[in-house]
């Protein structure tokens, strides 16, 4: 648990004047779930650009997955996975033409595509579907597949940007059950959200505001500190205080 | 290599599940062939024209039917007198009516001088131009042939014309390579824009970006199929004109396909330039249409001679590419000039075509950062 896949010191981030990143020092483990919280325009996004090979830092030490972020851009993406909230699959493509697409870009080997394709449609029981296109899928299932394809090339960290938006509760459980499974075969998860019951499940959460990072702890230990009983009061208390 | 293949891949098949980008790629490109082939040909052939012969003679009677019978006209019908002509014209199938006067025959042989009127429906002044045009010509002809060599001490100058490059005046020679212009212009750059702000809009591009394939080969994925897309239309227009026109290349095939591959990059590289300025799809639409379809129709030479345009649509035209490869296309295609003629034009369009992905190389990386 103890070995560092992001590792973050004095990062600074800023479009002409504006500070986006003021001074950002953290660390994740391996295999652990980290939770970046913050209202919007804190300056979530663009953390998660910096750490996923999309724009450079303006200062600080970046290292992810143990590659600069200055330098080895290129290296950092064939380490990471990332899905978004807006959906990352083709919905004029077939389950499988989309798996076979991200595999491909990810440079894998077809052979392994097809294994790790037959392995995930019988794990989320999923054969039906296989050449059904995803726009006939409903909703829950379009962002169980979404994740299982970011995570397809095993990368070391997946960063999820808002993943549940817009999804029933039950569903957003099964997800995250599905984040635990993959957490625990040692696979980051970077994940922001709004919704703080969500939050409660991070092993470490964040919470940003005004480009700072105000609180970086386990939800108990925060829960604790602010003397609340959810994260939803803690991140109220510090957000608009 | 493999990764691009794959992106490459996919493209294709986003085009062929939609039925309406294949219509819009093949089905309107051979339809405008079709429609500004046929329809709006500005050729005369079977114009309504009515008759009213106050003099009934032989003179009139063989001059009218030298009219009738040249295969421009078709006889509507025939009038007693004036009153019926804007009756006539009223009914709609009347394009023209044409006047002897009284005693035609007579005068002309008599004093060698008579008048026959020519009145056109002026509500369509383009057919109205034409028919007048063609009936002097007739008439002329009639009259030098009347006169025949016995009035040979009388001087005259008979000039003769001849129409070089394309001897019928046919108008699909002018409308041709005016809709491989359009139609080039207007897939190319509203497919690619259209195409590349889908990905934008739907969430794809941001997970493309994080992905290990490079910017240049996301773009150039998207634009691959589109290029061979877009070469196969030109092929399918050429041979549609062919076939159905008989209009034929007189240059050199092989660069007038590579002169429509440089063209076609262009417009690619303008599609590519216009996704880098649109945030969603209908903008995308919106100033491919709007900005393109427009000021190539009127500007570009297509259909209104740039000669005779005041000063000032003559700079606008300026930088609009179309009308530079409309110099080309029909150099090629009509004339049979080879690239002496025409390298100006296609060093034009070849730095357009860098200034376009150059601007949007810029653009890019701004929206990056």
């Amino acid at each position: 648990m103890n070995k560092k896949v992001i590792y973050v010191k004095n990062l600074v981030k800023k479009f002409d004047s504006f500070v986006a990143n003021d001074n950002l020092s953290f660390e994740v483990s391996e295999g652990e779930i980290f939770g970046f919280l913050g209202a919007n325009g804190a300056g979530k996004t663009t953390t998660i650009r910096i750490l996923s090979g999309l724009s450079k830092p303006t200062s600080g030490e970046v290292k992810v997955a143990g590659f600069d972020a200055y330098t080895q851009a290129e290296q950092i993406k064939k380490n990471i996975g990332y899905m978004c909230q807006k959906f990352s699959l083709y919905e004029d493509l077939t389950v499988k033409e989309n798996i076979v697409l991200y595999g491909g870009i990810y440079g894998m080997k077809k052979s392994l595509i097809k294994e790790r394709l037959s392995d995930l449609l019988e794990k989320l029981h999923f054969q039906e579907y296989e050449n059904r296109m995803i726009s006939d899928l409903p909703l829950g299932l379009r962002q169980k597949l979404a994740f299982s394809v970011a995570v397809l090339h095993e990368p070391k960290i997946v960063f999820l940007d808002e993943p549940t938006g817009g999804v029933d509760p039950i569903t957003r459980r099964q997800f995250w059950e599905t984040i635990y499974e993959t957490a625990s075969r040692g696979i980051t998860i970077f994940v922001t959200t709004h919704y703080m019951d969500e939050a409660e499940y991070c092993d470490r959460i964040s919470i940003m505001n005004e480009g700072k990072i105000v609180a970086l702890d386990t939800p108990e230990m925060l829960k604790k500190q602010y003397n609340v009983s959810s994260v939803e009061e803690v991140f109220i208390k510090i957000a608009r205080p | 290599m493999k990764r691009f293949l794959g992106f490459v891949k996919k493209e294709f098949l986003h085009i062929f599940r939609d039925y309406r980008t294949l219509f819009i790629l093949f089905g309107i490109p051979a339809a405008q062939i079709l429609i500004f082939g046929y329809a709006v040909s500005t050729d005369i052939r079977n114009a309504g024209v009515a008759v009213l012969d106050l003099s009934h003679d032989e003179v009139t009677t063989k001059l009218t039917d030298k009219i009738m019978s040249s295969g421009f006209f078709k006889r509507t019908e025939t009038l007693l007198n004036y009153n019926d002509i804007d009756k006539v014209f009223k009914k709609g199938k009347t394009k023209a009516v044409i006047v002897f006067e009284e005693g035609f025959g007579k005068k002309l042989i008599n004093e060698g001088k008579a008048s026959l009127s020519i009145i056109a429906d002026g509500s369509e002044p383009n057919t109205a131009t034409l028919i007048t045009n063609y009936t002097t010509a007739i008439v002329n002809d009639f009259t030098t042939d009347l006169a025949g060599p016995s009035r040979n001490n009388s001087l005259r100058i008979s000039p003769e014309v001849k129409m070089f490059y394309n001897p019928g005046l046919k108008s699909h020679y002018m409308f041709v390579p005016g809709v491989v212009t359009l139609i080039l212009i207007l897939i190319c750059a509203l497919m690619t824009s259209v195409t590349i702000t889908r990905e934008k809009e739907f969430g794809t591009m941001e997970v493309l970006l994080v992905s290990p394939l490079r910017p240049i080969q996301i773009i150039l994925g998207k634009v691959t199929p589109y290029f061979i897309l877009s070469f196969i239309n030109v092929l399918l227009i050429l041979g549609l004109s062919w076939l159905v026109f008989g209009l034929p290349v007189k240059g050199s095939i092989i660069l007038l396909l590579a002169e429509c591959m440089l063209y076609i990059l262009m417009s690619l590289s303008l599609g590519i330039l216009i996704s880098t300025v649109s945030d969603n799809m209908q903008q995308a639409i919106f100033i491919s249409l709007i900005g393109l379809m427009l000021p190539t129709v009127l500007l570009s030479g297509f259909i209104f001679p740039i000669e005779n345009m005041p000063k000032i649509y003559d700079y606008v035209s300026s930088i609009l590419p179309p009308r530079y490869f409309i110099v080309i296309i029909k150099n090629i295609m009509i004339k049979g000039t080879g690239i002496m003629y025409i390298w100006k034009e296609t060093l034009i369009l070849i730095i357009m075509t860098l200034v376009f992905i150059g601007l949007s190389v810029r653009k890019f990386k701004i929206r990056l950062e």
